[in-house]
């Protein structure tokens, strides 16, 4: 593997912080000026200023908290049973021909919307945030699970063969690990679907973590403290990213 | 049979006593495509001697891939049958081992941990397994390397790491189907050195599947050459130039007229390869 050098990593970074910084104190400019209208989009300082408040008032680091559960759990049934359907649909031709197109389909379908069929099912519950959540992600994990497995170069199976592997063994020495860094860019996309709903019906049925605060702080018309709130949104994806990162590197050091 | 343009008799190579690690008696294998039926490999037959070094050298198209897959076990023939000592092979049989053409390493796999992966299929303890990988490690000349990753490494030490996993499990027969063919011809001459010199230390009996002549006459006991579509025998041709062998007798008079006389084989199999293929794609537009 090639590693950047220090500087070079260091520059990237400093470029990095440097442009949204650089773009925050234009907007706060703007807004001053009047130019945008300071209603509508609140002052980034004013954001800034916000998040001791939403810690203290509106107790956001147990929302933060809450959220991040559910994520937690759609992302262990999506390990579970997206990668588990993945590889079945790989095992069995005839059902992965079957329902592959359904899969893809149901890929594009705002599932979110279907929140009040979830509701009558699961109740007002985190149930309910982490089904719909789960439900969301599932085709991108099937459908990379099946992509990896696919794609795994013949030549190895066949190395496999030639040292007479059981099938349980080709598949967990060989088929997976090959089809690793496939699956985890599903699990990764996986993982934005199931945030962004997560925190999309947390929103609509104004309850939980995260999108229930925001949803109540923008109807105090608490601009800034809305802004704070989805900072925090951002900052649960973030962590799950180097979380899954680690896990990846700990699985496949090479990939 | 005839005799070879160099004056040297042509041996009998099957049938003529004494054991043999590996037997191929008159194996075919023929495919049904849409166009048809075609076969592929037609009436082969070949006996290896223990611990000679036989090469099968053909033509592109002339079913030597074929004959691999069926010899290692990874494809069943139309006829024939391939036996090691007294088993005939119905599927992969542990005492062949296979190296394959293509890159074929473990990538999520260290060298080591790539070389032990046998071992650990069979159950060997992790010490011996380890212990027992880094010997073979060693052998193919890539200590030091032992923990770094199939991607760090050029194509021609990947390819031995491939052959030192094979080695491993200590196979009688080591089957190898061009494993040196996406290397530069530098590469190659170098590493048939490394793996003669393997070859000899281990007396590993070898049957290596080629389409180079220079790497045939380089490194075997006898080169078995096979015609065109279908694959046949065509002729056997016995190696006598001396052991130890390096690269180097590829400058020696002998090898030339050894390298010249199989080309005059193959010259006509392989151009009857390429008008086949011309034919093939002017009846296809």
């Amino acid at each position: 593997m090639t590693r950047r050098r220090p500087l070079a990593a260091l520059a990237a970074g400093v470029l990095g912080i440097g442009t949204l910084a650089t773009v925050l104190v234009a907007i706060e400019a703007l807004i001053r000026a009047t130019i945008i209208n300071p209603f509508v989009v609140p002052l980034p300082s004013a954001v800034v200023a916000a998040i001791p408040r939403i810690f203290a008032e509106e107790n956001v680091g147990h929302r933060f908290w809450q959220t991040a559960q559910e994520a937690i759990w759609a992302s262990a049934l999506l390990v579970v049973i997206g990668i588990g359907v993945g590889v079945a649909l790989h095992r069995w031709r005839n059902v992965r021909l079957a329902t592959e197109t359904w899969i893809a389909a149901l890929a594009a379908a705002p599932i979110v919307l279907m929140y009040p069929l979830f509701l009558v099912i699961f109740g007002r519950s985190a149930t309910t945030i982490v089904m719909i959540g789960f439900v969301a992600a599932l085709p991108p994990v099937i459908l990379k699970t099946l992509e990896g497995l696919q794609g795994a170069r013949p030549v190895l199976i066949r190395v496999g063969r030639s040292f007479r592997l059981t099938e349980r063994q080709l598949f967990w020495k060989i088929l997976l690990p090959a089809a690793l860094p496939t699956i985890f860019v599903g699990l990764r996309l996986g993982l934005i679907f199931a945030l962004i709903n997560i925190v999309g019906v947390e929103f609509l049925i104004n309850f939980g973590g995260l999108g229930q605060l925001i949803n109540e702080l923008a109807e105090r018309y608490d601009l800034p403290g809305t802004y704070a709130a989805i900072l925090f949104v951002v900052l649960v994806s973030v962590l799950f990213f180097m979380l899954m990162e680690r896990i990846e590197r700990w699985l496949r050091p090479m990939s | 049979m005839r005799t070879l343009d160099t004056g040297i008799p042509e041996p009998a190579f099957i049938g003529e006593g004494g054991d043999h690690a590996l037997e191929v008696e008159h194996v075919s294998k023929h495919f049904d495509t849409a166009e048809g039926s075609f076969v592929a490999v037609d009436d082969v037959s070949l006996a290896v001697r223990p611990g000679e070094f036989l090469s099968v050298i053909g033509p592109s198209g002339c079913g030597k891939s074929t004959l691999f897959n069926i010899i290692g076990g990874l494809l069943p023939g139309s006829a024939g049958r391939v036996s090691v000592g007294s088993s005939v092979i119905t599927g992969p049989h542990p005492s062949i081992g296979m190296v394959f053409q293509e890159e074929s390493t473990f990538p999520w796999r260290t060298v080591v941990e790539n070389v032990a992966f046998p071992l650990e299929i069979t159950g060997v303890a992790k010490v011996e397994r380890l212990a027992r990988a880094r010997h073979f490690i060693e052998l193919v000349g890539l200590a030091g390397f032992e923990r770094s990753y199939p991607a760090e490494l050029s194509g021609g030490m990947r390819q031995r790491v491939a052959i030192a996993r094979t080695l491993v499990s200590e196979p009688r027969i080591l089957l190898m189907d061009e494993p040196f063919a996406a290397l530069d011809e530098q590469t190659r001459l170098l590493l048939g050195d490394k793996v003669l010199q393997i070859q000899q230390a281990l007396a590993q009996t070898t049957l290596l599947i080629t389409h180079n002549i220079t790497e045939a006459v380089q490194l075997s006991d006898r080169v078995l050459v096979m015609t065109y579509r279908p694959g046949r025998v065509k002729r056997m041709v016995a190696i006598d130039l001396p052991r130890p062998r390096t690269s180097e007798v590829v400058g020696s008079d002998a090898f030339g007229r050894y390298v010249a006389a199989i080309w005059n084989d193959l010259r006509e199999e392989a151009s009857r390869g390429i008008r086949d293929d011309e034919s093939r794609v002017r009846r296809k537009r």
